[in-house]
């Protein structure tokens, strides 16, 4: 950096009498930045989204709301939150013990298994549905399995027959794939909180004799809580919100396997345009709710940072 | 497993936390991923060439490489301009615009796919003026946007944008003003303070940036089918394809091609690793 200084050798008159520090831009630097950045948060970021609500009520509220009254979008909205309800506690439940073996001990190839569990957010959505077809599909593992003549666990095989248990096409493949694509979501929020927290409380805990789950309930969650809602929320929108993955295994059954988002490829294709829309408005609706949490939590966290440095 | 060797600690719960991370994470995740590899491993390498080379295949390639590195560049640049927005300057709404950055994120792709879709279709609030069949053309010949590939590099524009503002903003933060005000009393202008001292701080940052939001783009599905208009050879990307070739029940030339893809982004992973810590000894320096 001295250098890049120093090269530096024209020397100007300065100082002509009015207040603007050195450091800060002329007005008119300040306006155009401040107009052209604007201007594109405006067109890419607002425009989409005001979109979305007026192409909902184009036929104004009635035809909004009876895009509601079907049965496909209901089963949409039920089957959506299904998988959001299975997916998010069981990446929360995977977060958190993969922050505490990562954050709060040593061992050899830790790096490796962090980078292992970003890997999902590195996979195209249409991958992500992609391998979940070739393990569960009827080409696949899966499927081998069930026509195998000397399989493993025949009760198991026979059972699965009898039941007519499918994971592709069905429930149980979009909550796999949605799984997938969520997968790091609240690990990768706990475990630079929880490294940088350290181990010292939960130390104390124990040498004061409580017992590993109560030193977890007691010290370490009310420490983590704020990070834990922060990775569950964004894991939450995404899981709500995943397309690409769920089209993939999904098969396209209306009234059965359509989540929200496909549901509204599907209108859209049938050029039912206001009710896609409509339905879209209310995903709309949950990521403005997700950004308003969001927000909240950052502020929160600034907040009791600001505290920390005053009280210190 | 050598690989994973303990250490003591008084801690309890270790082997019960990472024994469960290393199942889920090989359930969900390697064991899947894998399956794609085993898969291809069964095809010849000539079947191999020719399901990921034929001439639709690099037609795909071409058009999600070029659309993506485009709405990457532009992401640098506005991103940039967002940050520097964001961190240096206050003004009404500053709290709104940088919750609103995130948008991308949180807007599920589908209903951003079909958001710029009627924006930009020849009714559109964009749409009806730059669309060769626009009621209020303003250009003689128009641009077609929706179904073609500037279509593409919208939708890639809107997803990418938070990669960058998210990157650049937390150093543009952390920059001592101390450097500014040094160059400033050594005589330097605003513009080469900015040129010299700000900017080469900020280029690991933008380069990650620029990689995440590249990364993100090859990917992308849901924001651009809607947009793209979907045509073989010329508008339909990788993604696409691949969905195309399972739904024709192509299963190994679906899983070569991801196969593909999969290796590209691995790279551009391992880049963004060795970017990221290049930017952390940058900056304790």
């Amino acid at each position: 950096m001295a250098s890049a200084t120093a090269s530096l050798s024209t020397h100007r008159e300065r100082g002509t009498g009015h207040a603007r520090r050195a450091t800060q831009d002329a007005p008119w630097v300040k306006w155009t930045l401040l107009t052209i950045a604007l201007l594109f948060v405006g067109f890419f970021l607002v425009m989409p989204l005001a979109a979305v609500f007026t192409e909902a009520f184009r036929r104004g509220a009635g035809a909004y709301f009876a895009a509601f009254s079907d049965a496909d979008a209901l089963a949409a909205i039920k089957l959506t939150l299904i998988t959001a309800a299975i997916a998010v506690p069981a990446n929360l439940v995977f977060g958190v013990a993969a922050s505490w073996a990562i954050a709060k001990f040593n061992f050899r190839g830790k790096s490796l298994l962090i980078t292992l569990i970003d890997l999902p957010f590195a996979v195209s959505p249409v991958i992500s549905g992609l391998i979940y077809v070739l393990v569960f599909g009827a080409q696949g593992w899966y499927g081998q399995y069930l026509n195998a003549d000397e399989p493993w666990f025949p009760w198991l095989q026979q059972w699965l027959i009898e039941q007519d248990f499918r994971i592709i096409f069905a429930v149980p493949g979009i909550v796999l794939a949605t799984i997938f694509v969520t997968f790091p979501f609240v690990a990768r929020e706990l475990i630079p909180l929880m490294q940088s927290q350290g181990t010292d409380e939960e130390m104390a805990a124990i040498t004061l004799g409580a017992s590993g789950w109560q030193t977890f309930w007691r010290v370490t969650l009310p420490n983590i809580k704020w990070g834990l809602f922060y990775g569950v929320i964004l894991c939450n929108a995404r899981a709500m919100g995943e397309f690409g993955a769920v089209s993939v295994v999904s098969g396209h059954i209306r009234g059965e396997t359509n989540t929200m988002p496909l549901h509204v490829e599907i209108l859209y294709n049938e050029y039912n345009f206001v009710a896609a829309f409509a339905v879209a408005s209310l995903l709309a609706l949950l990521a403005l709710v997700t950004l308003a949490l969001k927000s909240l939590v950052e502020w929160r966290h600034t907040q009791s940072l600001r505290s920390e440095n005053s009280e210190s | 497993m050598p690989l994973l060797r303990k250490e003591r600690s008084a801690l309890p719960g270790l082997n019960l936390s990472l024994g469960f991370t290393l199942f889920y994470l090989g359930l969900i995740v390697l064991v899947p991923l894998s399956a794609a590899f085993l898969k291809t491993s069964g095809m010849t390498w000539n079947d191999f060439i020719s399901a990921v080379t034929s001439q639709r295949v690099l037609a795909s390639y071409r058009i999600t490489f070029l659309a993506s590195f485009a709405a990457a560049s532009v992401n640098c640049v506005f991103g940039l301009l967002t940050a520097w927005v964001l961190v240096r300057y206050t003004f009404p709404g500053r709290r709104l615009v940088d919750a609103l950055v995130d948008l991308p994120f949180a807007l599920p792709t589908a209903v951003a796919g079909i958001a710029l879709t009627a924006i930009y279709a020849k009714n559109g609030w964009v749409g009806q003026f730059v669309d060769p069949d626009g009621a209020h053309r303003l250009l003689p010949h128009g641009i077609k946007i929706a179904f073609s590939e500037i279509g593409i590099f919208v939708a890639l524009t809107f997803i990418g944008l938070p990669f960058v503002v998210r990157t650049v903003q937390p150093v543009l933060e952390e920059l001592e003003p101390e450097l500014e005000e040094a160059s400033a009393s050594l005589g330097a202008n605003r513009w080469q303070t900015i040129t010299r001292v700000i900017l080469p701080q900020l280029f690991p940052a933008l380069l990650t940036g620029f990689a995440l939001s590249f990364a993100r783009a090859l990917g992308e599905y849901g924001s651009v089918v809607f947009i793209s208009g979907n045509m073989p050879m010329k508008t339909e990307i990788t993604p696409l394809l691949i969905i195309t070739q399972l739904e024709q029940y192509q299963y190994a030339h679906a899983t070569a091609i991801a196969v593909v893809m999969l290796i590209a982004s691995f790279t551009l992973l391992l880049l963004i690793n060795l970017l990221q810590k290049w930017s952390r000894r940058y900056h304790r320096v």
